[in-house]
């Protein structure tokens, strides 16, 4: 399983200083913690799609489950959550260019958290 | 020599003996385990067991596999407990001895159990594949089991064998008769659209089901069973737009005091009390974000809330006699549990990335201990082993 810190080696630690994602043309110029950013999504996600992602009262979120899904719909689904289902919006808590971040790591299979 | 030292020497020589003889002698004194409990370390898939008279852990025992929201139940005999792990483990721990007794893979995943009335069933609930199962307490023998087609919440013990719980995907209550263990006996209610989680009065007479697909409570009184299930506090959010849940409340913390319930609103910040003889609403006391866990101190006075991300760094208390939050704390960056000591002198409150557990005296607010536990999630004190629906 890949920790952070190699996947951070992976995608270059300029991710941490100013992320190079773009949504709807627009370049994200703020930054994000992508040390909590993994601690949110494996124990805040956590408590609905299990803090290993493999499903609890949420759908599971693994790289199989989510296979063939685009990171862009996924991202909408994160930051504006299911209308009728448990699903929360989460746009008042974190940036598109972090929600686009968490699909898109989700899609590979997410890494695991750092014990401090 | 004389005849007293040599009268000693015996009495230490057949000490030693029997403690030769009683392996364990050497690392437990003899002891109750009243003013024990335990203390889930989610991150390292270990618990460990705590003193609340002495404020300190005694040991820990590992090897229970994922314990992300696993909770813990207690065989009556307040010794032996059961934990249910997510990962659908069951694991039997003897908290004397520190040690696991017995522990079987029941099903891929899992969130909590509970132990019939008698204490010889333990019931796991399962989401995947979604039912109940039910287990001999002693040897964990599979007896039976009930598929639901839909994950399970809210499982809880009643008088006669039974136990009740709820269909989060079929919006039902299902009660199941356990007299014959090996042959379970199902009524199935409707209750209403997703129910989240379920709780039974501390008498065992009536079932909740808390809604999160419409405002409201099912109610499922045992003593009527003809009459099924009704809703109770219907519209409580009277059409205004619900806040956004990031985590789901529970209400197994069944927080009764004098004669009203608090119940965490969903969507709203906002602690709903009903009167337990008419089941109306009787008020709403306003908090600082979504409740998870309402628990009342054992003695009602006081009534304790924790809250969903991004609040989940506070804990307010209600005054139930004032009716209002009498008091703000910061106990930790994510405050994920609580537990009383059997009467309520002091509450443990598991701070999660803080890697402690606090505790603090709930008279003068005052922060007692901190303890260490990497991630702690479920505090849970023997207490729980004589009180029905825990
Ligand atoms: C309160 C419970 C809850 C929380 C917390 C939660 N989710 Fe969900 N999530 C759900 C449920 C339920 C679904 C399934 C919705 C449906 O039925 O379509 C879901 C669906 C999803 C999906 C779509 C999956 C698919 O197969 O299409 C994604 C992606 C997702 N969640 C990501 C997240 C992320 C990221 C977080 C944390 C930032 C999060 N969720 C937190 C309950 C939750």
């Amino acid at each position: 399983m890949r920790n952070v810190f190699g996947m951070l080696a992976a995608i270059g630690i300029q991710t941490l200083a100013m992320p190079a994602y773009a949504l709807a043309g627009e370049v994200q110029t703020h930054a994000f913690d992508v040390r909590e950013t993994v601690r949110l999504v494996r124990q805040d996600c956590g408590s609905c799609h299990g803090m290993t992602l493999q499903g609890g009262l949420g759908t599971p979120l693994t790289r199989e489950a989510l296979a063939g899904q685009s990171a862009a719909t996924l991202a909408v689904i994160i930051l504006h959550g299911r209308h009728g289902t448990a699903m929360p919006p989460w746009k008042s808590l974190m940036s598109e260019a972090q929600a686009q971040w968490i699909a898109e790591r989700l899609l590979e299979g997410f890494p695991e958290e750092i014990q401090q | 020599m004389s005849r007293r030292l040599l009268d000693r020497t015996w009495l230490a020589l057949r000490l030693v003996l029997g403690c030769a003889l009683l392996a364990a002698c050497a690392q437990v004194p003899l002891r109750g385990t009243g003013d024990l409990g335990i203390v889930i370390e989610r991150a390292n898939g270990r618990v460990a067991i705590v003193d609340t008279t002495a404020k300190s852990v005694l040991g820990h025992i590992d090897g229970l596999g994922d314990l992300s929201h696993a909770s813990v139940v207690y065989a009556r005999d307040g010794r032996h407990a059961y934990v249910f792990g997510r990962d659908g483990g069951l694991t039997k721990v003897d908290i004397l001895l520190q040690r696991i007794d017995k522990r079987v893979m029941q099903a891929g995943n899992s969130i909590g159990g509970a132990i019939s009335q008698d204490g010889r069933l333990v019931v796991a609930q399962n989401y995947v594949p979604g039912g109940i199962k039910v287990f001999d307490a002693e040897t964990l023998e599979l007896l039976s089991e009930v598929p639901t087609e839909s994950k399970v919440v809210g499982l809880a013990d009643m008088p006669g064998q039974k136990f009740g719980y709820a269909l989060f995907d079929k919006g039902e209550i299902w009660i199941t008769d356990l007299t014959n263990p090996r042959v379970p006996v199902t009524q199935k209610y409707p209750a209403g659209l997703q129910p989240y989680d379920g709780l039974v009065t501390p008498d065992g007479r009536y079932y909740l089901a808390g809604l999160f697909g419409e405002d409201g409570i099912a109610l499922f009184d045992s003593w009527h069973p003809e009459a099924g299930a009704r809703k109770i506090l219907e519209n409580y959010g009277k059409g205004e737009e619900k806040l956004p849940v990031f985590k789901m409340p529970h209400l197994r913390g069944w927080a009764v005091a004098g004669r009203n319930a608090y119940l965490p609103a969903i969507g709203r910040h906002e602690v709903l009390l009903v009167d337990t003889a008419s089941w109306r609403e009787t008020g709403r006391i306003p908090v600082k974000g979504q409740p998870v866990f309402v628990m009342a101190r054992p003695d009602g006075r006081q009534v304790w809330v924790n809250f969903a991300h991004p609040d989940n760094g506070w804990v307010q208390v209600i005054d139930t006699l004032k009716g209002e939050v009498v008091q703000t704390l910061q106990p930790g960056k994510a405050i994920l549990h609580m537990e009383f000591t059997p009467r309520g002198e002091a509450v443990w409150l598991s701070a999660r990335d803080d890697n402690a557990v606090s505790v603090y005296d709930t008279q003068s607010f005052t922060k007692l201990m901190t303890l260490p536990a990497q991630s702690p999630s479920g505090i849970f004190f023997t207490s729980r082993a004589a009180r029905m629906g825990f």
